[in-house]
């Protein structure tokens, strides 16, 4: 055991990829010599050289169409985007192409490729550096989506999505990107990609939720704890595939469940995830599926996202109103969406 | 990846002032030819054939589309110097990265005639297998294509191959974004590539003077130190000269090329467009004076390379061709709608799985 950061992590992941397999290569903007903006990529071009992590010009929808021409030519490109909202140039590339090729060519050519997105916001970024804009990518048929919350699964999420004959977009909380665990990363110890994890055990409500707003559940439901209330929380480590298994197992045996997520609420992933309960659980539970997220305004300017991003209080806010009264209080279901 | 670029001045790089042309629209040698070899006899005699068995094929394909028998078809007529141009430099190993307007060029590469038309039919996305053919898929969204050419044969190099790609986009194309971004990631990384802009004169209904106000399509390649050089898009011969050592510049390691073939849409831009409306039919006619299949005719028959029997000959294989699309067309079976689930991805999600069986289900219920 060592204790690795989930940026450290990352480029582990990276460095055993291009170990493995020749074909990988890593590319982006800055991803060369300064090892990337959040130094994922460090010492990547020292190790494996210009021909296997270089720079490119500054130009997302080129980064990413030239990767589908190096993937069609039978390379594995790992692609860096440097921040969320800078992706949407590419958006055509990834929705047109990546997305597609597979199916627009009746299986004759596959786009085994990963495309890098740091994402979401708590670090004081300014405009345009802190989107949470999975959602997107999660509603495109042809993507598999992940987003670790811890260095060990972001470890193996990545490796697995490297190894991965589907393309794969990699949503990594930059948040979380310095946040340090105790990590085994030599053996795998369970299978990752595609399956959720149980983070804590509890028999009162199911909290859901993914990439930045693990940790946020994860407290929320410490503190309940202290309260008496025992919350379980489930981490799904990968928005497509979706594993409705575990989530439904969960729901059924506590009867609650609140979802949490950072992104925006209106027609986000949690809705997805609040469907696919009502649909599978319904005679299981006791109260309404509640949404935390996001309010639905552009990302805040630093000095206000504290008000934006939810935190614990308004995940227990949540959890109280679901909990144990008859008649749930649902006055907030219906915020943002007037 | 760090090579320096060979000496080369802004002059070498720019196009000739005027397209380069061999043959004048009357069919006789162009005053000033060009400082380019000039294709072969044998050559010609090949591309006459391969443009008029292409047009019979795009007036074949035309037909089935106002029939109904195909969802919509671009047609290419009078671009077909581009077209046979384009597939004619190339060789086996190398790449075509065609528009959903070049199925004559993908003929002519090639690909079976029925299944260069599965696109336009509407049964799936793409019929042929381009890693056997080394066709790409025919491209719909505008220029984006020309990005994936450019990783392709970067993709060659660096396995050290030495194939090339040639990557086709109309005079709207040229506005786009990823035509710029590819120009310029083709540069800085040497790509083997060659960009074909066939200049057909309108996007739909947009004229090329609401697309640019460069002097000509082919001034682009300057801006990212691509070579360039514009072409007389209706002289095949001018075209075959042009792509012939386009081709061979980025074979031999020299980086990218632009090739600007200036030519006209003489038919709608699909059966759905109504082309009155946006241009006059004196322009019409007089760029139909400049056709290209006639012009080559008319060369080589006063050149005696071609003779009455040689035209027939080419005729006979486009009715043959176009008997073939004829008769082939309809005979496929509708797909099968559950084939709809396959090769979304490799590893299918329990979800679409899901769905494949609701569809069964369906399917089923609607059989009993």
């Amino acid at each position: 055991m060592a204790v690795v950061t989930l940026a450290k992590a990352l480029n582990m992941a990276l460095r055993d990829a291009l170990r493995q397999d020749e074909r990988v290569l890593v590319l982006g903007e800055d991803v060369g010599r300064l090892g990337g903006v959040f130094r994922v990529t460090d010492g990547l071009t020292g190790e494996f050289g210009e021909q296997r992590c270089f720079d490119t010009p500054l130009a997302e929808s080129g980064i990413v169409g030239y990767a589908v021409g190096l993937a069609t030519e039978g390379f594995r490109p790992v692609v860096e985007i440097q921040f969320d909202a800078f992706a949407y140039p590419a958006f055509e590339q990834i929705a047109s192409h990546v997305a597609k090729l597979r199916n627009r060519t009746r299986g004759r050519l596959a786009l085994p490729m990963v495309i890098r997105i740091p994402y979401g916001g708590g670090i004081g970024g300014v405009e345009h550096h802190s989107d949470s804009s999975e959602a997107y990518y999660a509603h495109t048929p042809g993507l598999k989506v992940a987003t670790p919350a811890t260095a060990e699964d972001a470890y193996w999420l990545l490796r697995d999505a490297v190894h991965s004959s589907d393309p794969v977009v990699f949503m990594e909380p930059k948040k979380l990107y310095w946040s340090e665990e105790d990590a085994d990363l030599d053996r795998r110890r369970v299978a990752h990609f595609g399956r959720a994890v149980v983070r804590r055990q509890g028999r009162d409500a199911t909290l859901v939720a993914y990439g930045p707003a693990v940790p946020v559940a994860l407290d929320a439901a410490a503190q309940a704890a202290r309260e008496g209330i025992e919350l379980e929380v489930v981490d799904l480590r990968t928005l497509v595939p979706f594993d409705d298994e575990t989530v439904s197992a969960s729901v059924r045996r506590t009867g609650r469940c609140v979802v949490v997520q950072e992104a925006q609420g209106f027609a986000g992933v949690g809705a997805e995830v609040v469907a696919r309960v009502q649909e599978r659980c319904f005679h299981s539970l006791e109260a309404p599926v509640l949404r935390v997220s996001g309010f639905d305004i552009p990302y805040p300017p630093p000095k206000l996202e504290h008000a934006h991003l939810p935190g614990v209080h308004r995940v227990l806010d949540a959890v109280h109103r679901l909990q144990y009264d008859d008649e749930p209080d649902v006055r907030h279901l219906d915020r943002g969406v007037a | 990846m760090s090579a320096t670029l060979p000496p080369q001045t802004v002059q070498a790089m720019l196009p000739a002032p005027a397209p380069v042309c061999f043959v004048t629209e009357s069919g006789k040698a162009a005053e000033a030819p060009a400082d380019y070899p000039a294709p072969s006899d044998e050559l010609l005699r090949e591309a006459y054939r391969r443009m008029v068995v292409g047009r019979r094929y795009d007036e074949q394909a035309t037909a089935l589309a106002k029939q109904g028998r195909l969802a919509v078809y671009p047609s290419s007529r009078g671009q077909e110097a581009c077209q046979i141009g384009a597939a004619l430099a190339l060789r086996e190993h190398d790449w075509l990265v065609p528009t959903y307007r070049d199925s004559v060029a993908v003929h002519a590469r090639g690909v079976d005639p029925v299944q260069v038309l599965t696109l336009l039919r509407g049964d799936w996305h793409c019929g042929y297998d381009p890693a056997a053919t080394r066709v790409a898929p025919q491209c719909t969204p505008l220029a984006t294509q020309l990005l994936h050419a450019t990783g392709m044969a970067d993709g060659m190099r660096r396995k050290g191959e030495d194939g090339v790609v040639l990557a086709l986009v109309g005079d709207g194309g040229t506005s786009e974004g990823d035509f710029h971004e590819a120009l310029n990631f083709a540069a800085v990384f040497r790509a083997p590539v060659v960009f074909l802009v066939q200049n057909n004169q309108y996007a739909i209904s947009v004229p090329l003077a609401r697309q640019t106000a460069a002097p000509a399509l082919a001034y682009k390649g300057i801006g990212y130190g691509v070579h360039a050089e514009q072409v007389d898009g209706n002289d095949v011969m001018a075209v075959l000269a042009v792509m012939t050592a386009a081709v061979d510049h980025a074979r031999r390691g020299d980086g990218p090329v632009l090739v600007e073939a200036q030519t006209y849409r003489v038919e709608p831009h699909t059966d759905s467009d109504d082309p009155s409306r946006y241009r006059d039919e004196e322009e019409t006619l007089r760029w139909a004076a400049a056709d290209p299949v006639r012009r080559l005719e008319t060369y080589l028959r006063d050149r005696e390379v071609l003779t009455e029997r040689d035209v027939e000959t080419a005729q006979a294989e486009g009715e043959a061709v176009a008997a073939d699309v004829r008769g082939r067309i309809d005979l496929d079976q509708t797909p099968d709608p559950l084939a709809l689930f396959d090769h979304v991805y490799a590893e299918p999600t329990p979800q679409l799985l899901e769905q494949r069986d609701q569809l069964a289900a369906e399917m089923k219920e609607r059989e009993d």
